[in-house]
């Protein structure tokens, strides 16, 4: 079909028809990139440079001042950085694998198994898509003081695992296995439990990967808990930390050098993350139609 | 033990337990709270529709600023955002992957940092004073004489506001959409094409976007949602909540400002229950835009 002139879903090659889309894209990708590459570029900016006036964009002499400073700016205050980090990568790690696991068990039955009220369930979650946390956040306080998880660790986890997409991304994920598989494993005598986790779970791994990632994002980046549910300077998180900074610093030109130094610290393992695991997660969206 | 787990009650127990504390409690606690009095201190006294008629009524700000403020910001970060998440997808998915990988990427990283920090660049590039990279740079090619003050003016800050939404708005329905494309069955076109499609605006309205509603429609939500999500940032922006003359005041900000600094905590839930009430609707209106559902 050498006439046909519409339109050519991923190509394998370029051709120079594809020109027009590289025009707007690659400026937009630029709007997009240009405050990233400049606070990577600030992180590294010596003090003379940070305060040099006319300012420039990018750093001449880079330095790793910034990011020594912030380590020292914390242990001022008594609770030292690695406290921090430690919480944050503690943390971290046990909320993905809590929420990857609550998450897909979840799907599982929603979408697979029978059970009274499955559609209701469903039904509930598709509206709290709609949800934003932020909305509740006082309720949400009086009900973790009522339970009395106040200055506990889990309190920097549990409000945030038990995610309305993720469980939603992983039913519309697991409706596409077919039900055969299913069938002919229980016919050899394995139990639903067994199924999931020697069936399923292989097959949805990208679902998996995607759900932690929106996970890790969430936990990794959150402030609130630490802000709110905890009093304990020790079992705060190091985004609450870097959320200080502005008022320790007390908004300086220095302090935009550690600031900036810090955005890139948090920045950093969620693009790295993300960049490993993105054909996963494009494997997963093309399943997350609401039908 | 594993191997006599049948009951699905194993499977969604622990996720129900969660969604039940974190989500439903909280907004039900918030519904019932929206009918007290409720200074923290004392317990809650029942007044019926009372924080309802004086947030409609009497409450100048809300009216005057902060509703106004949230859906000039709605209107125009949701559908903009959610616009140029599709064309950027649509684009995107006709160029080779090697390129689109990189490029999507790119296009995806701002929503990843949502984190307060990621603050200190705007601060920095829209500085009020001659040393803001942006105030320098207009100085510089004499488009103005004095700095300006963009951050705490409040004729800068709903626009600053909406271009830092839109920079970081490329989220999960961008790459959802993206993959939806993908997807998308190519003899679909060639057949069209036979039948006699034009040109490539037909094409994308008979052909790409109805192939991928389901993914179109879950970008919507997403678009919404993400929208009354980044409500705090203007507080973040000019360090202040209210904000300068309440010029980026949103409903969030509306109900941090009186749940948070003057502890009416029945008030701020009749707000946090305006606020979910207006999203569900603009949500359900997206999706009856996108015509019959099936």
């Amino acid at each position: 079909m050498a006439s046909f002139q519409g339109m050519k879903i991923n190509p394998s090659r370029y051709h120079k028809s594809q020109l027009k889309f590289y025009a707007f894209i690659i400026p937009m990708t630029l709007f997009v990139a240009l405050p990233i590459i400049f606070i990577i570029s600030h992180a590294f900016k010596p003090s003379n440079e940070l305060y040099a006036y006319p300012p420039k964009f990018f750093v001449r002499v880079p330095t790793f001042d910034n990011f020594r400073d912030l380590f020292f700016l914390a242990s001022e205050s008594g609770i030292p950085f690695s406290r921090y980090l430690f919480n944050s990568v503690l943390v971290t790690v046990i909320g993905v694998f809590l929420s990857v696991l609550i998450t897909s068990l979840a799907a599982y039955s929603m979408s697979k198994l029978k059970f009274k009220g499955k559609k209701v369930l469903f039904e509930i979650n598709n509206l709290a898509l709609m949800f934003v946390p932020i909305a509740v956040t006082i309720p949400r306080y009086l009900t973790i003081a009522k339970v009395g998880l106040i200055d506990n660790y889990l309190v920097l986890v549990l409000p945030l695992i038990a995610m309305p997409v993720g469980l939603f991304l992983v039913k519309q994920f697991i409706d596409q296995t077919p039900n055969e598989l299913i069938e002919s494993a229980k016919i050899d005598g394995a139990s639903e439990m067994q199924i999931f986790i020697k069936i399923i779970v292989p097959i949805i791994a990208p679902a998996l990967a995607t759900v932690g990632i929106l996970s890790f994002q969430l936990i990794w980046n959150d402030t609130l808990g630490s802000t709110l549910y905890v009093n304990d300077e020790s079992l705060k998180t190091l985004a609450f930390y870097f959320s200080t900074l502005a008022s320790r610093t007390g908004n300086t030109v220095a302090g935009q050098g550690i600031m900036a130094a810090a955005s890139l610290i948090s920045f950093l393992p969620n693009i790295i993350i993300f960049i490993i695991l993105q054909g996963k997660v494009m494997n997963t969206m093309a399943h997350s139609g609401i039908k | 033990m594993i191997r006599r787990m049948n009951h699905p009650a194993w499977f969604f127990t622990p996720y129900v337990v969660l969604f039940t504390t974190f989500i439903i409690i909280p907004v039900i606690i918030a519904i019932v709270l929206s009918f007290t009095y409720f200074n923290t201190i004392q317990t809650p006294d029942l007044i019926g529709l009372k924080n309802y008629i004086e947030l409609l009524t009497r409450d100048e700000v809300f009216m005057q600023y902060v509703l106004p403020n949230t859906f000039k910001f709605a209107f125009i970060v949701g559908p903009v955002g959610y616009m140029m998440s599709f064309l950027l997808a649509w684009m995107l998915a006709q160029i080779p992957h090697k390129h689109r990988t990189i490029l999507a990427i790119i296009l995806y990283s701002p929503s990843m940092t949502a984190g307060i920090a990621m603050g200190v660049i705007w601060t920095v590039l829209f500085s009020g004073d001659s040393t803001g990279y942006l105030n320098s740079l207009l100085l510089n090619i004499g488009f103005i004489e004095e700095p300006i003050q963009f951050l705490t003016s409040p004729d800068y800050l709903m626009t600053i506001m909406i271009i830092v939404s839109l920079w970081g708005s490329m989220g999960v329905g961008f790459l959802a959409m993206l993959a939806g494309i993908l997807n998308i069955d190519p003899s679909l076109y060639e057949a069209a094409y036979v039948d006699g499609l034009r040109n490539r605006w037909q094409e994308i309205f008979y052909i790409t976007i109805p192939s991928m509603k389901p993914q179109m429609l879950f970008g919507a939500v997403m678009a919404v949602v993400g929208t009354f999500q980044v409500g705090a940032i203007g507080v973040q922006l000019s360090g202040a909540n209210p904000t300068p003359q309440y010029a980026g005041q949103l409903l969030v900000n509306h109900i941090e400002d009186f749940g948070f600094i003057r502890y009416l905590m029945g008030y701020a839930s009749a707000i946090s229950v305006v606020l979910l009430i207006l999203i569900y609707s603009i949500s359900k209106a997206t999706w009856s835009l996108f015509g019959e559902r099936d």
